[in-house]
């Protein structure tokens, strides 16, 4: 049994970085992940954990602090958000190919302009083609047991790992929490024993090789394959979790799912007032149901077009657009599953939601299926790329 | 109480009102709750208008957005009620709770035809005198523990004097008179 | 699977080449021939030379050897043929030639 706390989403990231006690945590604050770093330099300055916190002049530096630390041997961590992410991006590119399994927080925030500090996750998804593993949160407890399994999922395949919430909404929300006590953490995550690092006296080793043509593409075709083999370490990482402590996690999560003749897709914080708004609509009769993808890399495209292959229609809220004149980045890869899976009966349609912190309610999402209704109705889906809840 | 309650709360930048509504969410946790406290961020400056919520509820709250049905609203800065529209959406049967020297009955008609409770607390007054200093934050959230329910007021005060004594182990002085604050406070809590 | 600089070849596959193209060991410039960078050569008349030593440093590989504080024969396993040697020689005792491969 665990124990009952009541944490905000940043309290709950350093809690679980303190329970693993890292080697080197480089960080440097930023609106809304600031509280990450703070709280476990805290945690640091009591001699709670003996992690190296270096304190660097950006983000560039902060990864490559990590870039360093973990080829040298250790577990490094870091947190950040927003432009950030962006400035860090060139160096997350090296660590998803020097293969160091570096864990960061993020919390998601939009990017300028206009300047805003609020919830989206155009950060994350600027950064989604980068190689690393990205797990996103409902909850502050999603993003604590996400937090927990990250060190073994990305030390299984040698890839770089992103633990994402949504900036405020839960990073910043006192919610109820159940934490793993701290010898059960420290067992469950275990040690890190790298096959090849730098500090090793007995094999001398070059890290951030250049490659000619000859060889740059073997290398990135063995790194698509880490991502490849992570969907399978994340539904074990996340089995064996459960059985740690009733809470079982896989690449998505189905919610009411079963008999479902309408669908939504989404990701993050939203995804819980999405399912108040299905209990409401499921109560008035109407088959509805939800999935929320947990893991966004590896995109887990077959458990998506099986769980989708039976609706009538569904609707995949972004909330990021990726102004290609056409859709937001995760309907464009639900797409994909689908037609690449054989499944082309659901109709779909795509909503650009939330941007800079505008707020989800139950009845955005009412909205939603209200319009799912009606394309099951006509069977017509009318324009595909919409804008949830803007001022016309 | 109902399986789920909400609070809107509504400051001044720098007066406490999120930490209130922190607190409120670790008292109502403290019983056994499931809690949620959150504020409505923005770009922080001190005395702009600032809005924190709770939700307070049996069973887990999935939900994420903002409240805009509060069960209750507490204004924790009296000339909010002009600037901002502090009854929007307040249930009926709700209550509002006010920092104010003023009777209910006098506030009342400044709230734009609320049907429901009206109550006033001279939490200022009571801060002034028990602590020295402007605090409105601990009798604002003494009153509207009284005028929800939301805990039992006994295991409230209790549970009040052991989080000052954790939070203010170094000044020991400040310990009571958050205590006499916050029971005065619970009971000169004018509800009309 | 090896992991020795030598094994990544071009026929290296994807399956084995390293992570990253990281090396893990050392000293692998005894191991990769990049003297085949070459096309001219130095060429060393030991009648002129008068072992002053003065192209020894300069060398900015290692195909200098010097051995007992006399240098020997070129060591073309890592020489790029960049001719710095020839023009310190103060006796003209390096010329560069064309390498015929």
């Amino acid at each position: 049994m665990g124990i009952r706390e009541r944490l905000s989403g940043n309290e709950a990231v350093a809690v679980a970085m303190r329970q693993i006690n890292p080697d080197v945590m480089g960080a440097f604050p930023i609106t809304p992940s600031t509280e990450i770093p703070q709280y476990f330099s805290t945690y640091v300055d009591n001699g709670q954990v003996d992690t190296e916190f270096i304190a660097v002049e950006s983000e560039h530096s902060a990864m490559s602090t990590c870039i360093g630390a973990q080829a040298a041997g250790c577990r490094a961590v870091s947190a950040t958000s927003s432009c950030g992410l962006c400035y860090m991006t060139e160096m997350l590119y090296v660590a998803a190919s020097d293969r160091l399994p570096i864990t960061l927080a993020v919390s998601c925030r939009a990017l300028s302009g206009p300047i805003n500090i609020n919830n989206d996750h155009s950060d994350a998804m600027g950064v989604r083609d980068t190689g690393w593993l990205m797990l996103f949160a409902e909850t502050n407890q999603e993003v604590y047991d996400n937090y927990l399994q990250a060190m073994r999922i990305g030390e299984a395949v040698e890839l770089p790992i992103m633990i994402c919430q949504d900036g405020f909404i839960t990073s910043h929300a006192i919610e109820n929490i159940e934490l793993v006590e701290d010898d059960k953490v420290k067992a469950f995550v275990g040690e890190y024993n790298p096959k090849h690092y730098l500090l090793n006296k007995d094999e001398p080793m070059a890290v951030g090789a250049y490659a000619t043509p000859t060889y740059y593409m073997e290398a990135k075709r063995q790194q698509a394959q880490a991502m490849i083999d992570a969907k399978d370490v994340i539904r074990k990482v996340g089995a064996e979790f459960g059985e740690m402590t009733g809470r079982t996690y896989g690449l998505i999560e189905k919610y009411m799912m079963d008999d479902a003749e309408e669908a939504i897709v989404i990701i993050g914080s939203s995804a819980g007032t999405a399912k108040a708004a299905i209990n409401e609509l499921r109560a008035e009769g109407k088959k509805v149901g939800l999935i929320k993808i947990r893991s966004f890399r590896p995109f887990p495209s077959e458990d998506i077009a099986e769980a989708l292959k039976n609706v009538k229609a569904f609707a995949v809220m972004d909330k990021d657009d990726s102004f290609n004149a056409h859709c937001g980045p995760i309907y464009a890869e639900v797409c994909a599953a689908l037609f690449s899976n054989g499944v082309v009966g659901p109709k779909g349609i795509n909503y650009i939601y939330g941007l800079g912190g505008r707020d989800v309610r139950i009845e955005s999402i009412k909205t939603v299926y209200a319009e799912l209704d009606k394309i099951v109705e006509t069977g017509c889906t009318g324009e595909t790329y919409r804008y949830l809840e803007v001022r016309e | 109480m109902k399986d789920m309650v909400e609070i809107r709360w509504h400051g001044r930048g720098g007066q406490g009102a999120k930490t209130a509504s922190l607190l409120l969410a670790d008292a109502a946790f403290n019983t056994g709750k499931y809690v949620q406290g959150f504020p409505e961020y923005g770009p922080e400056r001190m005395g702009a208008p600032i809005t924190a919520y709770n939700r307070i509820s049996s069973e887990r709250c999935t939900v994420h957005s903002n409240i805009y049905y509060p069960d209750y609203v507490v204004v924790v800065d009296e000339t909010l009620i002009s600037a901002v529209d502090v009854t929007a959406g307040l249930k009926a049967d709700g209550a509002i709770v006010i920092n104010s020297g003023k009777s209910p009955e006098e506030i009342r008609p400044l709230l734009k035809g609320y049907e429901g409770k009206v109550c006033t607390i001279d939490a200022g007054k009571i801060s002034e005198e028990e602590l020295g200093k402007n605090f409105p934050n601990t009798p604002m959230l003494a009153a509207i523990v009284k005028v929800s329910g939301i805990v039992e007021p006994e295991a409230f005060v209790k549970d009040m004097e052991a989080s000052f004594h954790h939070k203010f182990a170094s000044k020991p002085h400040v310990i009571d008179g958050n205590m006499r604050a916050l029971k005065r406070s619970m009971e000169e809590v004018k509800i009309g | 699977m090896s992991h020795l600089a030598k094994d990544m070849t071009a026929e290296v596959t994807w399956k084995e080449i390293t992570p990253g193209c990281n090396i893990f060991e050392g000293a692998t410039a005894s191991v990769i021939e990049t003297g085949d960078w070459r096309t001219m050569k130095p060429i060393i008349d030991m009648d002129k030379c008068k072992q002053c030593l003065l192209c020894a440093p300069v060398c900015p590989d290692m195909s200098i050897p010097v051995v007992d504080g006399k240098r020997g024969e070129f060591d073309y396993f890592y020489c790029k043929g960049c001719g710095i040697c020839a023009n310190v020689c103060p006796f003209n005792a390096i010329t560069m030639v064309k390498d015929e491969k």
